[in-house]
């Protein structure tokens, strides 16, 4: 199917990247369809509206960073999206990109989950207080030893 | 908005299940206690509402995405 995306304009998608957020993301509660996009720079990916091409999200896999990150799901999380198995869950962070791109920040307070199977997904809540909305990329992944700086 | 008067030790039964005691006052604060069924997630507010901001700051982010260097992980 042809979509119209906030970042790569009209582009052409499998129905297998169709996603659905049956309660949206906090605040956007009303948007309910979205399709995964690779973005034109790894390891980023596109969430993007199906209901309105000017809302995206930049997401990234946590573990990239944070090599334990394994969000807590409740059972009402694992009722939504269809009781995934390990390898059927995907697991992304919501990415914040200032100005300064340096200060890009991803979210592990609510992560995005998606069951990979039945394609049904939510930003779960975190209530481990270890979880904050705002980690800085740059800066965990130097902790790593990921010498680097945005370019 | 419904608003009740309670006492310590007095409680609320909100729908089905969803039961909630005054455990105890001190000063400005309250504490609570919730008993739930497992199906019904209870956050604190502030939470729900950092969340809620920082999904707005995300969807401004800007669409020129900045590049990552992962040779440290490339190279596990």
């Amino acid at each position: 199917m042809l979509i119209q995306g906030r970042s790569c304009g009209q582009v052409e998608i499998d129905e297998r990247q169709v996603i659905t957020l049956p309660k949206g993301l906090l605040g956007f509660e009303s948007f309910s369809s979205w399709a995964l996009l690779d973005s034109s720079q790894a390891p980023f990916y596109w969430l993007q509206s199906l209901d309105d091409s000017d809302l995206a999200f930049v997401i990234l896999d946590p573990t990239l960073f944070r090599p334990d990150y394994k969000p807590d799901l409740s059972p009402a999380d694992i009722d939504l999206i269809g009781s995934p198995k390990d390898e059927e869950l995907l697991v992304f962070a919501i990415v914040t990109i200032p100005e300064d791109a340096n200060l890009m920040t991803a979210n592990l307070q609510g992560p995005l989950v998606i069951n990979r199977n039945t394609r049904r997904g939510l930003q779960s809540i975190q209530t481990d207080t270890v979880f904050k909305t705002r980690h800085y990329v740059y800066q965990e992944l130097a902790a790593l030893g990921n010498n680097q700086e945005a370019k | 908005m419904l608003v009740l008067s309670r006492k310590v030790q007095e409680k609320l039964i909100i729908g089905d299940g969803i039961e909630v005691s005054i455990l105890e006052i001190k000063g400005d604060s309250v504490k609570l206690g919730i008993n739930a069924p497992a199906t019904i997630k209870v956050f604190r507010f502030e939470i729900f509402q950092a969340i809620q901001e920082e999904n707005r700051l995300a969807a401004a982010s800007t669409t020129i995405l900045p590049k990552l260097n992962l040779k440290a992980k490339q190279a596990d």
